[in-house]
């Protein structure tokens, strides 16, 4: 047993981390909200890096690994908040024509819901219809959607789409189970990505603003919240690595009850970080300069994706 | 204690109640567009016109000044009725009749009472709050602004951040430095600064939920006659705790019934959304965690009830705010997450979407996150709970 990253693990973070700061930067993340969350030429990057590919045998033109690597690189978009469709692209791939490339932009949108509200619609050539029958394809321009004019996250803007097509059927029940218990555990993923984002800019702040002559970070008020913050972090990291090294290997333990587990505890820990992130900033963090928002609201929107902490709660009680 | 209504405080709400449910058809909503600042002036400005005609304004402010006198009971009627009823919020009112009105009530000359308190209950003068700094947020008292003495005037330099609704404001709170020398309690100054002089320029800023929230605002070269001032000079920070006693200890009232109105849609929401086969009230955790969040406002309204019954006693509200403030922070970041937890993805979207009736707890999930921040963070007053009520020692 040994939970530290290998070698590998630690250059595949490492490399994924960079190309976010060179590639992705806030700068260029903000930029984003002014197309969908998709800008076409990064898209191609992100795919070229191999993050759609990642779990695609080589022989497919994937990369061949598991989703314990997938969790290490989907924690880092997630601290990038990069925005887009990158989980749906990444679960579609192989599966569906064009996103392993990034060639197509390919959504993904879980049924039943009430409304359907569907996630960069404007960016997207294809939707995957996640239900307990399968998985269907639909074509982005045979669906209608009424615009949400405010979304709280503005990268992730919504449409709600009262009729969705049929679609073509490309996967049944258990690949539909599949998808979630992989998506739980990558949306999991960003989630703690952010919860250390979070972490990161918090003390970067408490230890640069003073009031009363000193650091901010002096008063055990702000270490306090920033302990907290660093504490849910760890917390969710060993949950959510351990549950992407356990999906990928059952023998180590329930998949499901990882899965759960994970996206209960990143949930809570993204939503809280950043909250908690923007307190520690005072006013500065109720700006929209200041990054915290774009974390907190991110949060928000990864912690509906493949089911919300009481979903999960729930699961994790009919488990024990 | 006695929490009977008497026969003439009743009496009082009918009467109320029925001019309300006469009116408040009358009256449309809010405008939409919450960055078009005229519009909201307006809104709100007529609305206060409204209850000045009527005998309404200033409820609690003594007839001296101009307001209804009216008692501590007759005023906490007033802002059940009006909150019950979906009344107009005070919006950029909000500093002139809830912090500014009171101080100078408490400390203002007889001059500056007639120039101001009569125009601000007839809703012509909107005043904003020139407090926090870039340097000066927490530790509000180590401010730079500087006022300078130049015979009868005062010039002013410096900038103000944070400042709310700065863009339709008439008048301004404004503290300065007018003692550099001095320790940093002992040489400030309350000022009363038109906001057309000279010099003075505002920067919105945008904030979290993208609205034009408060602005900067910068002072060069600005005249204020020294008339303006508001107590003696450098006894401007005595003055400053008066207009905070009123910011924590009443101000958030109405916004704090406003709130139960908020359990009680998302209590209806929750019986409507569909979850599994049944709804969310299906679900025992989420119902209970609403039941929770009830109790904890009726026990913050009960807390109003002391509170507002002491002040009367006293003029001026006690540390008791604080006590407040803290708590109904806590309790609006519980209703925002609870919000989110019954709309689930409808909980993305600030405005209506398929007719659920979201918008309003998304908003107020953002409103929250400001709450803990504004007026005194929860850090700064879990500190005055802990120093000037327990008596705990200072660690600064
Ligand atoms: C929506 C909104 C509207 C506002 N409107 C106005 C307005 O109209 N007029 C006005 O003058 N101001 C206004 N403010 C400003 C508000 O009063 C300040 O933001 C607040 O006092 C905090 O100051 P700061 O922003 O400088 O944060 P800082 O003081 O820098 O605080 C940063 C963090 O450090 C913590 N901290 C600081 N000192 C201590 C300590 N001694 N012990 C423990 N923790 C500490 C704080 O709790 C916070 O978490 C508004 C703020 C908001 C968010």
């Amino acid at each position: 047993m040994d939970f530290d990253l290998n070698e590998d693990e630690a250059a595949l973070q490492e490399g994924v981390r960079s190309f976010c700061a060179g590639r992705f930067d806030m700068e260029t993340v903000r930029s984003l909200a002014d197309s969908a969350g998709v800008d076409r030429g990064r898209w191609r990057e992100l795919a070229d890096t191999g993050v759609f590919g990642l779990r695609l045998p080589e022989a497919d033109g994937g990369v061949g690994l598991g989703l314990t690597e997938a969790v290490l690189v989907f924690e880092e978009l997630g601290r990038a908040v990069v925005p887009g469709p990158i989980l749906a692209s990444h679960l579609a791939a192989g599966l569906v024509d064009g996103a392993l490339s990034g060639d197509r932009v390919v959504g993904l949108v879980e049924r039943p819901a009430h409304p359907v509200l569907v996630e960069h619609l404007d960016a997207l050539d294809a939707l995957v219809v996640v239900d307990d029958e399968g998985l269907h394809l639909v074509e982005a321009d045979a669906i209608s959607g009424e615009p949400v004019g405010r979304p709280l996250d503005p990268w992730t803007p919504l449409h709600v789409v009262a009729d969705l097509p049929a679609g073509q059927v490309i996967g049944g029940p258990e690949d539909a189970a599949r998808w979630r218990l992989e998506g739980a555990v990558l949306a999991a993923a960003q989630l703690l990505g952010i919860a250390g984002a979070t972490v990161e800019l918090g003390t970067a702040y408490a230890k640069e603003r003073e009031q009363f002559g000193k650091p901010i970070g002096t008063f055990q008020a702000v270490k306090h919240i920033l302990a907290d913050m660093l504490t849910r972090a760890e917390v969710a990291r060993a949950a959510v690595y351990a549950a992407g090294v356990t999906l990928d290997d059952p023998s180590v333990g329930d998949p499901a009850r990882a899965a759960h587990g994970a996206k209960l505890i990143a949930g809570e820990a993204g939503i809280a970080n950043g909250k908690a992130c923007i307190q520690v900033h005072g006013g500065m963090g109720f700006t929209w300069e200041v990054d915290a928002h774009l974390y907190l609201k991110r949060a928000f929107v990864l912690d509906t994706v493949f089911g919300s902490g009481d979903v999960h709660a729930e699961a994790m009680a009919a488990l024990v | 204690m006695d929490l009977r209504y008497s026969a003439e405080e009743e009496a009082f709400r009918a009467e109320l109640v029925e001019w309300l449910d006469e009116v408040l058809p009358t009256v449309g909503p809010p405008p939409g567009n919450q960055n078009d600042w005229d519009a909201r002036r307006a809104y709100d400005t007529a609305w206060q016109r409204m209850l000045f005609d009527q005998g309404y304004a200033g409820i609690n402010w003594p007839t001296e000044v101009g307001g209804r006198g009216a008692s501590p009971a007759e005023h906490l009627i007033f802002l059940e009725e009006t909150e019950r009823r979906g009344a107009p919020y005070v919006g950029v009112m909000f500093v002139a009749l809830l912090h500014a009105g009171p101080t100078l009530i408490a400390e203002a000359s007889p001059e500056q009472k007639a120039a101001h308190l009569p125009a601000i209950l007839r809703g012509d003068q909107v005043w904003c709050q020139g407090f926090s700094e870039p340097q000066a947020g927490s530790d509000l008292a180590s401010l730079r602004t500087r006022a300078v003495r130049d015979g009868d005037e005062y010039v002013i330099n410096g900038s103000k951040i944070w400042t709310s609704n700065a863009q339709v404001a008439d008048y301004c709170e404004l503290l300065v430095r007018t003692d550099p020398d001095a320790p940093k309690h002992k040489g400030i100054s309350w000022l009363i600064l038109p906001m057309d002089t000279p010099g003075i320029d505002i920067r919105p800023l945008r904030s979290v939920p993208g609205t034009e929230e408060f602005s900067e605002v910068f002072f060069d070269d600005v005249r204020v006659p020294v008339a303006n001032r508001v107590g003696d000079e450098n006894d401007g920070w005595r003055v400053a705790m008066v207009t905070f006693s009123f910011e924590r200890g009443t101000a958030f009232v109405s916004e704090m019934l406003a709130s139960m109105q908020l359990v009680e849609q998302l209590a209806a929401a929750a019986k409507k959304v569909t979850r599994g086969s049944g709804t969310a009230w299906d679900d025992a955790g989420l119902r209970r965690d609403i039941g929770q969040v009830a109790a904890d406002l009726d026990a913050l309204w009960a807390l109003v009830k002391r509170n507002v019954t002491q002040a009367s006693r006293t003029g001026v509200p006690g540390p008791g705010g604080s006590v407040f403030k803290l708590h109904y922070s806590e309790v609006r970041h519980r209703l925002g997450l609870l919000g989110e937890r019954v709309f689930e993805r409808a909980g993305l979207a600030l405005d209506d979407v398929a007719g659920m009736g979201n918008g309003p707890h998304v908003e107020g999930l953002l409103h929250a996150i400001s709450i803990s921040i504004a007026a005194g963070t929860t850090q700064i007053q879990r500190n005055i709970v802990a120093e000037r009520i327990l008596g705990l020692p200072k660690d600064r």
